[in-house]
């Protein structure tokens, strides 16, 4: 599915956001979180006010766990393995792949506020392709 | 009939005051056509699309980016009467365009990211908010004459 210039490209997003993962990882939160108002209830027991510790930890979770992808792009499944299991058997985030799909958009738009113009088409779909194969290796083990 | 507060009525005027109409629509189009390919397949007559730096630099993508964001226009000024604004342009994308009403869930999409990274960090998660709702109606609205 990602063709080697696509990883390339994933890989060179990664590294221009380097210095600000973490604050990344909490504003894609963030910015679901207000953007798509349903995603909130997979998250009852958390702080969910701007800020706030919890979103900050969760955000720089996301953030390693996508970092890590990136560094395994020739094997995804196996790397995400663990967070398969989790988000099919424990997390059950329903229906599978749809607010997956709402955090990559949110993830894509902290990417654009950030990089501006550097934000290329081009990198633009390796990121949309990466996160939609990440979704769907998460999603495999729904049934 | 959607419902918009004060606030998203003046958080979705007040980015699109600054939107170069010519520049983000021609982006947008672009974008589209690159990041979901199959969406080409709207465009055959429109020449060279044979690479990303083509279609960017293709005058009719140009164009036609122009044309679309300009009729978006419409539904910023028209927001309590979306559904009647695109009632037209609806029949015509079911009946003569003959275009998935997901494609325009994806350009919608594309536009919000091409608005983010025009207005970087002005582009607030309130701003996010606003303009995702509002590019949801107007592709519920393009959707809605589909028969």
């Amino acid at each position: 599915m990602l063709t080697a210039e696509d990883k390339k490209l994933v890989q060179q997003v990664w590294q221009k956001i380097s210095g600000c993962q973490e604050d990344a990882g909490a504003e894609t939160l963030e910015r679901m979180f207000a953007a798509y108002p349903q995603t909130k209830t997979y998250f009852p027991h958390f702080d969910l006010h701007h800020g706030s510790d919890q979103i900050r930890g969760h955000g720089k979770k996301v953030v390693a766990a996508l970092g890590n992808a990136v560094k395994n792009l020739d094997n995804l499944s196996q790397a995400l393995s663990e967070l398969s299991n989790l988000h099919a058997y424990n997390l059950r985030v329903d229906p599978p792949c749809f607010p997956l799909q709402l955090l990559a958009q949110c993830f894509q738009v902290v990417l654009a506020v950030h990089l501006g113009k550097d934000y290329t088409p081009e990198m633009h779909a390796a990121v949309d392709k990466f996160m939609s194969a990440v979704a769907a290796v998460l999603a495999e083990k729904y049934r | 009939m959607v419902h918009w507060t004060a606030e998203e009525k003046q958080l979705i005027s007040s980015v699109w005051a600054k939107v170069n109409v010519e520049e983000c629509g021609a982006e947008a189009l672009a974008r589209l056509l690159i990041v979901y390919p199959w969406t080409q397949r709207f465009f055959s007559n429109f020449g060279n699309l044979s690479s990303p730096t083509a279609i960017v630099g293709n005058p009719k993508v140009r164009a036609h980016g122009k044309k679309v964001l300009t009729s978006f226009g419409e539904a910023v000024k028209n927001l309590d009467n979306i559904k009647g604004t695109y009632s037209k342009l609806s029949e015509l994308h079911c009946e003569k365009l003959h275009v998935d009403p997901e494609n325009f869930r994806l350009l919608g999409d594309i536009l919000v990211i091409v608005l983010a990274s025009h207005f970087g960090k002005d582009f607030t998660p309130s701003c996010q908010f606003a303009w995702q709702k509002l590019v949801g109606v107007v592709a519920h609205a393009l959707a809605r004459k589909y028969h």
